[in-house]
């Protein structure tokens, strides 16, 4: 072949540039890397199938048992399954206690989060601070419950629910449950506003403060609206906890799934200083173990609950995907990478 | 974060002032934050004295039968040759460890099959999927994963796993039946994974990729990459994930009140396979369960020394899960 030959052929053809396979190629894997590989893959297709089943057996279970009766009739105190009503004053009152919970907690571990992101002085405070919080991440809401009833039932605390006869402060009402459950909101809160302020960048705050505003201004115009998304799913994952919290309930509100009982006649104060129920008790009290033990009105009250939850964390995933688009410097961390969930820590 | 200019010159105008009031008063609320915890801590710990103090350390041992001391706190008729106070308490110990730690340790193998799967291997439809699975897992209330549990999961093991031949077995000690430790112990691991799986793959994710490819390009495959590279570097942050799981099913309470039999009883290893399908009384559950005597005062007392046991533990694994992860600084990664 001449050199003339050479050039006039065509390039021989070149091997295609290669394509990365998306599945993973194992066939030269030892035998206990390629049963690793299995297991992955059945590990990951087993939650998928498990969560499915859940909601899938939830939600066969709760469409056969409910009916609209039970939406809107209060439970009544009977054995028989007629006449033992629905479960309206419970869905009020996990509505409820769910309110007064965020409405505690979602300032307070907003103020919190902004004082150890933008302030921290003096130093041994805040990390004080920061550890304490971890403690109340990381306390059974049982053991916050006992405190709970522990500080509600002084005496001058008295106001905030009833006094039996005798004149002992109960400590039960849906305004010391709401207080209590403000707790195990409130760590989540902090969680989620302090890494959004965290993220906001430094041009942001330098920007305002060229503009002669103060620091105080800064936060409250700037830093604030910029991170709303952000704090906007740790307050609606904090209502999630709240909604779905039972030993709180049962035991700062009271165990039985009953009716709302407000105290005294002020229109809205007695219904906060009144006893009553949430779906979570209910469903206990529903349960085998409870008193009222009705399979279907267990189910259907469940699935009442499950559904409000997964309402809500649907919401928390759209804001945090938004808050992660919008959020920060995305130019100077594009591998910034939102957390898979958002744990108190 | 930047310093505010006016800091730096020193002048103190009235904006300043309006600032400085700012800061006093976010902090001051962050002090009553601090304040309101360690008064929790604090009075759980002198309501819980005096039952520790009557029975001193052998508080954690074992003796007799809880339901028993309980009742004769709630009748407060102490039984013969004991003080009101009397209480051991290792059955609910017991019971705590015997469900806690291999539900952790099935969620630890678990989680980290699924982690490595979610960031190594699953095509982005899979990823799609099971990201909102796992946080569907740990949104759903315990209550009913103990629903689940006490009305699905209980019958089907008591009816296709426990023999009759079994349960007439023990019948003059305990009786048997769905509710038992394996539900209890399966669910708990279920309810725990989530979170293993949520801290395991922020921590897989912050591994260099460097240093993977490194591993590649000397010719090692894929798994033994995972398995040398990411997730020895990852080691600290499983550990951490590993350390938080546990707090989270200490303090589980509503679930295993539920599934996990209703009597205090000290599951005996040495039943065999029996032992897999006796009763157990795990802390939390058993405060959850007396949560009616509380007013009272001995019986009280002994509840919350049971909270106060369950607030050092869960405080305790808090530092813990921070220790476990102080080595993720070393290598600059954050979990």
């Amino acid at each position: 072949m001449t050199s003339a030959e050479l050039l006039a052929a065509p390039p021989p053809p070149t091997a295609p540039a290669p394509v990365r396979s998306t599945r993973e190629r194992t066939s030269s894997w030892p035998l206990v890397d390629r049963i690793a590989y299995a297991l992955c893959w059945a590990v990951g297709i087993g939650l998928c199938v498990i969560a499915l089943a859940i909601v899938a057996f939830m939600a066969v279970k709760g469409i056969s048992y409910l009916k609209a009766s039970m939406l809107t009739q209060s439970p009544q105190p009977s054995l028989l399954q007629k006449q033992s009503g629905g479960f309206r004053d419970p869905i009020l009152g996990s509505l409820l206690i769910t309110a007064i919970g965020i409405v505690i907690a979602a300032p307070l571990g907003v103020a919190v989060a902004t004082w150890l992101s933008e302030y921290r002085r003096p130093a041994w405070l805040a990390r004080a601070a920061e550890s304490a919080i971890e403690i109340v991440a990381g306390t059974p809401s049982v053991v916050l419950a006992l405190f709970g009833l522990l500080v509600f039932s002084q005496s001058f605390l008295g106001f905030l629910s009833q006094r039996a006869a005798t004149g002992a402060v109960t400590g039960e009402s849906f305004l010391t449950a709401g207080i209590v459950m403000s707790g195990i909101g409130l760590p989540l809160i902090v969680a989620s506003a302090r890494e959004t302020l965290a993220q906001q960048p430094n041009q942001l705050r330098e920007a305002s403060y060229a503009l002669g505003r103060t620091k105080a201004t800064t936060i409250r115009r700037v830093l604030l609206p910029a991170s709303r998304r952000g704090i906007a799913t740790g307050v609606v994952l904090g209502m999630g906890r709240i909604i779905g919290d039972t030993a709180i309930i049962t035991i700062v509100l009271g165990g039985a799934g009953g009716k709302l009982e407000p105290a005294g006649h002020t229109p809205i104060l007695s219904l906060l200083r009144g006893v009553g129920s949430t779906l979570t008790s209910y469903v206990y009290y529903q349960s085998p173990a409870g008193d009222g033990n009705s399979h279907e009105k267990a189910y259907a009250a469940a699935f009442v609950l499950l559904l409000m939850v997964l309402a809500l964390n649907a919401l928390a995933t759209r804001l945090a995907r938004g808050s992660a688009a919008d959020g920060g410097d995305r130019r100077r961390r594009p591998a910034l990478r939102r957390p898979l969930l958002r744990w108190s820590r | 974060m930047a310093a505010h200019p006016e800091r730096r010159r020193g002048t103190l105008s009235r904006a300043v002032w309006a600032d400085r009031r700012a800061e006093w008063s976010l902090g001051a609320l962050a002090l009553v934050v601090l304040a309101l915890i360690v008064l929790m801590v604090v009075t759980v710990m002198i309501k819980a004295w005096p039952s520790f103090s009557h029975n001193g350390l052998d508080w954690f041992g074992s003796g007799g039968n809880v339901e028993v001391q309980l009742r004769s706190m709630r009748e407060s008729v102490a039984s013969s040759g004991h003080s009101l106070y009397y209480f051991r308490a290792w059955p609910l110990l017991w019971g705590t460890l015997i469900t806690t730690i291999p539900a952790v340790l099935i969620a630890l193998v678990v989680s980290t099959l699924a982690a490595v799967f979610l960031t190594e291997f699953a095509p982005a439809p899979a990823r799609r999927v099971l990201e909102p699975v796992v946080r569907l897992l740990a949104g759903v209330p315990s209550i009913i994963y103990g629903l689940i549990g006490i009305l699905a999961l209980a019958p089907w093991i008591d009816e296709h796993l426990i023999s009759n031949s079994r349960k007439q077995s023990v019948i003059y000690v305990v009786q048997i039946n769905g509710n038992n430790l394996t539900t209890a112990t399966l669910i708990l691991s279920l309810m725990i994974l989530p979170i293993m799986v949520a801290i395991s793959t922020d921590a897989l994710n912050a591994v260099p990729v460097s240093w993977r490819e490194g591993s590649a390009a000397l010719g090692v495959n894929r798994w033994r990459t995972i398995w040398r590279v990411s997730l020895r570097t990852a080691r600290p942050a499983i550990a951490a994930a590993t350390v938080l799981a546990t707090a989270r099913a200490l303090g589980e309470a509503v679930m295993l009140a539920l599934v996990s039999g209703g009597r205090a009883f000290g599951a005996n290893p040495l039943d065999g396979l029996t032992f897999f399908f006796e009763p157990v009384r795990p802390l939390a559950a058993e405060i959850f369960q007396e949560s009616e005597g509380i007013s009272l005062g001995v019986l009280g007392h002994t509840i919350y020394a049971i909270g106060a046991v369950l607030l050092v533990s869960a405080t305790l694994l808090s530092l813990a899960g921070w220790a476990a992860k102080q080595p993720l600084n070393r290598y600059g990664s954050r979990s």
